[in-house]
């Protein structure tokens, strides 16, 4: 049963061959063998989830079931969830219990989605390793030593190992995308704007979007489905016709211009990685795709960028965290404005805190122009050069991170090494294309490689097609870590 | 090591304007952040070298490019200025730290 994609399990509940609660009890069973040793997830209440489960197959039994009704989800703890605890993996937010629930929570549960539980994550979203999380590193589900990327490392591990079949995540620059690589699952950021960000707690606001995670591109559009609406909470949500992402799946690739950017192939890019994305392109030649080489020529300013717009924005954000309203606030103080930094300081970890005084300072008197609005006219650039590459090709293809999964601690004692993880996915955010990470291979080691899919804006019912057409012709998307159900 | 130079940036180690003890120091202020002195010490080695990074930013010939916050160009939307929300006052406040009568306690701010 937990070794069923959710397209399966769909069919498995619309057949009544089992029940959301046996699904939900089967999954809950895994978690608890299997948690302890991997991290994937925070927060797991089996009283909580079997009531969902249970409403579920009521729901189904009264013939109002949809087509995920009954169908397990793992959720990313950035995302409030009423009654649950909600801790964006911080200290700073480890007592507390969401009021209310995102937008996105809001969506699942109504199409009967069952939330098996809150899934670990690098403190704030930031970081590419799950190594950063108050609560502790997750561990990559192929080899123990290893990271399985961040921010949204649980909800990878977790879908990796069986624990859940599906699970949300969030990429501000790279966090569905890469750890989706470093753990051989499929991960997809929307294009800015289609699916809400209200109740998802804001790293950088202009950055941020929530997607699927999953082990195959059909259940990524499933989960897709149910995510993308729009939200007048949201001030950045967009109005569109809905429509369905899977539309398009059987469709052949004759025809497709595969744009293939040099800068994503040039020094730092590990021979194994290289090999597995090439082998995967050759896969789409045979399928009918014609390659296209392109250029990206301001892609190298593209992680100096990131790293003065989302600093500086998440400054911004969280500016909210002081103690007052909700999370941590310090046992003693003398006065409010040291409650302030004594609060802030215990409750935020190093990399957060690094992050802060980053963007507090290039937003600082006499620093703004110099930095923060020079980076959003390089953002400019780097989209202008995608929208120059869509002229001459329907989707780029590169390798999603330049490495397979590392050890953990390797990269922890500097944190530039860290970022240089994200740089063939950070320009897709800052140009808010949306792009999408598939397993294409292994490394020498039995890592897996991921391969990168970036689309024009709102054509992820082709990007999805392109994916499943090379899932019916390859199985790397089925392969599991030893180990697992 | 990842050696990114080729690929990304020249002049890495060659900051622009060096970062102080005092840099550090008022942003954590600003930030509302306790930083001790050690602990400054170690985010100026960190943030020194992230600004190596940001710095190559700055050779770039950006004349005429408008900045971009996001994008698709869209307008804020607007709605009716009409109460929608209810009072869930007891709700939000049952995560506060410290209330009282439905005010959010905190220390006296004026002596």
């Amino acid at each position: 049963m937990s070794n069923a994609t959710l397209q399966e399990l769909s069919a498995q509940l619309a057949a009544k061959v089992c029940s959301s609660v046996e699904l939900a009890q089967d999954f809950i069973n895994k978690i608890n063998g299997l948690n302890k040793d991997l991290g994937c997830y925070i927060t797991v209440d089996a009283a909580r989830t079997l009531a969902q489960a249970q409403a579920a197959d009521a729901r189904r039994a009264a013939g109002q079931a949809g087509p995920l009704t009954g169908a397990p989800l793992a959720h990313k703890d950035i995302f409030c969830a009423k009654g649950w605890l909600t801790t964006c993996g911080s200290k700073m937010l480890s007592n507390f219990v969401a009021p209310y629930d995102a937008h996105v929570v809001e969506r699942c549960d109504a199409a009967g989605m069952v939330t098996l539980g809150k899934t670990n994550m690098d403190e704030f979203a930031m970081g590419s390793s799950n190594e950063t999380s108050f609560f502790g590193p997750v561990r990559n589900p192929w080899n123990r030593e290893m990271v399985p990327g961040g921010s949204s490392g649980g909800s990878a591990a977790a879908v990796a190992a069986r624990l859940a079949p599906a699970a949300t995540g969030t990429d501000t620059g790279g966090s569905i995308r890469q750890p989706a690589a470093l753990t051989g699952i499929c991960g997809l950021k929307p294009t800015y704007g289609l699916v809400s960000r209200y109740g998802m707690i804001a790293f950088a606001s202009s950055l941020d979007q929530a997607g699927p995670m999953a082990r195959t591109a059909e259940d990524l559009g499933l989960l897709l489905n149910v995510m993308v609406g729009h939200d007048a909470r949201d001030s950045t949500s967009l109005q569109r016709p809905a429509e369905d992402y899977n539309r398009d799946l059987a469709k052949p690739l004759n025809g497709l211009r595969v744009g293939l950017p040099k800068e994503f192939f040039a020094a730092g890019l590990s021979a194994d990685v290289q090999k597995a994305v090439e082998s995967a392109v050759a896969e789409y030649k045979k399928l009918g795709a014609t390659v296209v080489d392109i250029s990206l020529p301001n892609m190298g300013l593209s992680v100096p960028v990131y790293y003065v717009l989302a600093p500086a924005e998440a400054s911004s954000n969280l500016s909210r965290f002081d103690g007052v309203r909700y999370g941590h606030r310090a046992a003693e103080y003398t006065d409010l404005l040291d409650m302030y930094k004594r609060s802030r300081a215990e409750g935020f970890g190093a990399e957060v805190k690094r992050r802060i005084l980053i963007g507090t300072y290039v937003l600082s008197h006499g620093y703004y122009d110099a930095y923060y609005i020079r980076a959003q006219k390089l953002r400019r650039l780097i989209a202008q050069d995608f929208a120059a590459a869509f002229k001459q090709c329907d989707v780029i293809m590169g390798p999603t991170s330049p490495t397979t999964a590392f050890r953990i601690g390797e990269k922890s004692s500097d944190p530039v090494q860290m970022y240089l993880s994200d740089i063939y996915t950070i320009a897709v955010n800052l140009a808010g294309l949306p792009g999408m990470s598939i397993p294409c291979g292994f490394d020498g080691s039995g890592l897996p490689v991921g391969l990168q899919i970036v689309g024009n804006y709102f054509d992820e019912a082709r990007m999805l097609n392109v994916a499943h057409q090379y899932q019916l012709v390859t199985d790397w998307h089925q392969r599991a870590p030893k180990g697992v159900a | 090591m990842i050696p990114y130079a080729a690929f990304v940036f020249n002049g890495f180690f060659t900051p622009f304007m060096a970062l102080t003890l005092d840099d550090v120091q008022r942003a954590a202020h600003l930030a509302r952040i306790a930083v001790d002195n050690a602990e400054a010490e170690t985010a100026l080695t960190q943030l020194t070298r992230v600004f190596g990074l940001i710095e190559d930013m700055q050779a770039v010939d950006i004349s005429g490019i408008e900045p971009m916050a996001h994008a698709q160009d869209l307008m804020l939307r607007l709605r009716d200025d009409v109460v929608t929300e209810s009072d869930q006052r007891n709700l939000f406040q049952s995560v506060a730290p410290e209330v009282d009568a439905g005010l959010y306690l905190v220390p006296k701010v004026i002596e």
